[in-house]
């Protein structure tokens, strides 16, 4: 078991003929990813990494059923791609796409629930379930399958905690990048919800950041939902209120957003917050064994 | 992006918002001039991209254009929250008989837009928010049909107005929402909006916050941009795709992706040591932009070593070394480099590094130890 992406993963690549999209393509199919066919307006006839290129999702879906999409569309188009993909009943999609104008993204997201699919995304990694299905950027190599669940909001501070567990004989069951914009599909609740009912996920590691209240009511979450071990990293502890996060952020959090309050928040739910990335291997040690 | 309380205006006016119109001027004698035109009490408010001008002594009432040339001849210069003044607004003075406060933003546990009004206008909302919560009124937006009409309708009502201000109110949400839109807005805010003496509304004042993603769609609005108002290091560094924010410390930290970013900052603190700066390479670095990353960070006269993490996953560790290798042929660096790569294509990098004389550690820990340590001989 894992969640969300396993060995029966049908990967649909959206933007699969452009640079990043043909070169994670490549390193996907590498690590074993069941990548079934690309989408590029145009672009039907050709292949990339053996997968078939369609003009249309819808055609794609009808040749091939993928039930997984990754996009690495440029930005103005990313949104587009999204909801062609839901559109076409794509019930998972991956978008990696950084940039996407948070206009585009409030409809977008609304969109994707009013059609039942879930979104990744946008400005993430994608995911991994080590071992089996690598629908995303992250380094395959660092990973090795195990009983820890990994969500972050970062990509490299997650390959960062990630290589560090490996390296200390401790494998990931699926490893979550959710992405650091404003709006994003899937949330550290939905992430938690998913590892808390995955039987072979027996501890969790959470990486977060400053900005925004999804800490806080994640551990909100955890005090309520979540039995297994959790373990905790907050980014940004030495940051300076960012220019982003704004008079108007500041409301609507009611004064949090700090890595302090996230800590405290998460602390108070039981969560084992850790200072440093290389310590979060320990405190899994000491969570599994207890 | 920030702008201007009187570039807000103008937008805000242009899609039908009554502002209270004034003029720009940089120096006390333009500001008398205005005055003179304008005729009555005028207020001189300072445009600086901060808030709690008034606070800091930035807006004063002037009774004649004479007092109007003295209080700019004060404010221009003023040091407010960091931010020097460099214009001030000259605008009539209003008769003012209620204040509110009414803005647009994102409420991002929601993933839907924010209507926010309050009864305590012209003061900071931070400060409500922090004691009087309850006292601030929220009601969402629906992402695909916009804001209803009983929705502002309601926002008035329990604002407690009187039934004859509740539509001019209603329609001032609408347009507020819709510029909000229109304009790619992560904020648009009256603060305060009044009604005056004689029972009309108007904005007295305009905030405007940009969704920088959403720049390319609004070249009009890019060409507002005060490069005053902005680190031009930090814009240098935009340009090329590079997130780059100066900080007080010594040590110059060059990493790939935010939240990486962020640790390092965190990690050189732990070591005893304080970052110079924040900065993400971004997801794809070219040798080339590695380069210019380094060349932001040695323009910083107080940075005493270098530290570069990268972790490769979209950006492959061997074209990082690549661009560490060009850029000490291009930029001559004078303090110590310390090097962290670990990731896609990592050993490769660190040995295309060895043979450019720079050693590259696998751990973060130690690559910050060792960037504080060397910071402090040097």
């Amino acid at each position: 078991m894992s969640i969300l992406v396993d060995r029966d993963s049908r990967v649909l690549v959206q933007g699969i003929t452009g640079r990043e999209g043909s070169f994670h393509t490549t390193q996907m199919v590498e690590y074993g990813t069941n990548i079934v066919a690309g989408v590029t307006p145009g672009g039907r006839g050709k292949s990339v990494a053996g997968a078939p290129v369609f003009d249309t999702v819808a055609e794609a879906m009808a040749e091939t059923q993928p039930n997984v999409s990754i996009i690495f569309v440029p930005a103005r188009f990313a949104p587009d791609a999204i909801y062609e993909a839901v559109d076409n009943d794509v019930p998972f999609v991956v978008c990696i796409t950084e940039g996407i104008p948070v206009a585009d993204m409030v409809p977008a997201y609304a969109h994707v629930r009013q059609r039942g699919s879930r979104l990744l995304g946008p400005n993430c990694p994608g995911l991994i379930t080590p071992g089996q299905a690598k629908v995303g950027i992250m380094p395959g190599f660092i990973h090795t399958p195990g009983p820890v669940g990994v969500v972050s909001r970062s990509g490299t501070l997650t390959y960062e905690v990630v290589d560090a567990l490996t390296r200390a004989g401790i494998g990931q069951s699926t490893a979550v990048g959710i992405g650091g914009d404003p709006v994003i599909g899937t949330s550290f609740i939905d992430v938690l919800g998913l590892f808390e009912a995955d039987p072979e996920t027996e501890a969790i590691v959470m990486i977060g950041e400053i900005g925004g209240s999804d800490e806080e009511l994640a551990a909100q979450f955890i005090q309520e939902h979540v039995t297994k071990p959790v373990v905790g990293f907050i980014a940004g502890r030495t940051a300076p209120p960012g220019k982003r996060m704004g008079h108007a952020g500041a409301i609507i959090s009611g004064g949090s957003g700090t890595a302090a309050e996230k800590m405290a928040a998460l602390e108070a739910a039981g969560v084992r917050v850790v200072d440093r990335p290389s310590a979060v291997p320990g405190a899994i040690k000491d969570a599994l064994h207890r | 992006m920030n702008l201007h309380e009187y570039q807000a205006a103008e937008i805000f006016s242009r899609h039908g918002i009554r502002t209270n119109a004034g003029k720009i001027a940089t120096t006390p004698d333009e500001a008398e001039a205005i005055a003179r035109d304008l005729g009555g009490i005028v207020v001189v408010k300072a445009q600086v991209h901060t808030g709690g001008r008034g606070k800091a002594g930035g807006v004063k009432l002037a009774r004649t254009p004479e007092a109007a040339r003295e209080a700019a001849e004060t404010i221009l210069g003023m040091d407010i929250r960091g931010h020097i003044v460099r214009k001030v607004l000259v605008a009539p003075g209003v008769d003012i008989a209620r204040e509110f406060y009414l803005g647009v933003t994102l409420d991002r546990a929601r993933r839907q837009n924010v209507i926010m009004a309050s009864a305590e206008g012209g003061v900071e909302i931070e400060e409500v928010a922090r004691e009087r919560p309850e006292r601030i009124i929220r009601a969402l937006v629906d992402p695909m049909l916009g804001v209803h009409p009983w929705q502002a309708r309601q926002i008035g009502f329990e604002l407690g107005l009187d039934p004859d201000k509740i539509s001019g109110f209603a329609a001032i949400v609408q347009r507020l929402y819709d510029t909000y839109i229109a304009e790619d807005a992560t904020l648009t805010e009256i603060n305060p909006l009044v009604l005056t003496g004689a029972g009309e509304w108007l904005a007295l004042d305009a905030k405007m916050t940009i969704d920088d993603n959403a720049l390319f769609r609004h070249p009009d609005l890019e060409a507002m941009r005060d490069l005053d108002e902005e680190n031009a290091t930090e814009l240098d560094a935009r340009h090329s795709g590079i997130s780059f924010v100066k900080l007080e410390g010594d040590i110059g930290c060059i990493v790939n992706g935010a939240g990486l970013a962020m640790a390092t900052m965190d990690a050189v603190k732990l070591h005893g040591g304080e970052p110079a700066n924040f900065l993400d390479v971004g997801g794809g670095a070219s040798a080339d932009q590695v380069a210019k990353a380094f060349g932001l960070v040695t323009a910083d006269p107080n940075v005493r070593a270098i530290l570069i993490n990268i972790f490769g996953g979209i950006t492959r560790g061997d074209i990082v070394a690549q661009g560490i290798a060009e850029a000490l042929d291009r930029v001559n660096v004078q303090v110590p480099i310390v090097v962290r790569l670990s990731g896609t294509n990592a050993e490769e990098g660190r040995k295309l590094l060895a043979e450019n004389g720079l050693a590259a550690t696998t751990s973060m820990d130690e690559a910050a130890a060792q960037a504080v340590q060397a910071a402090r001989a040097a």
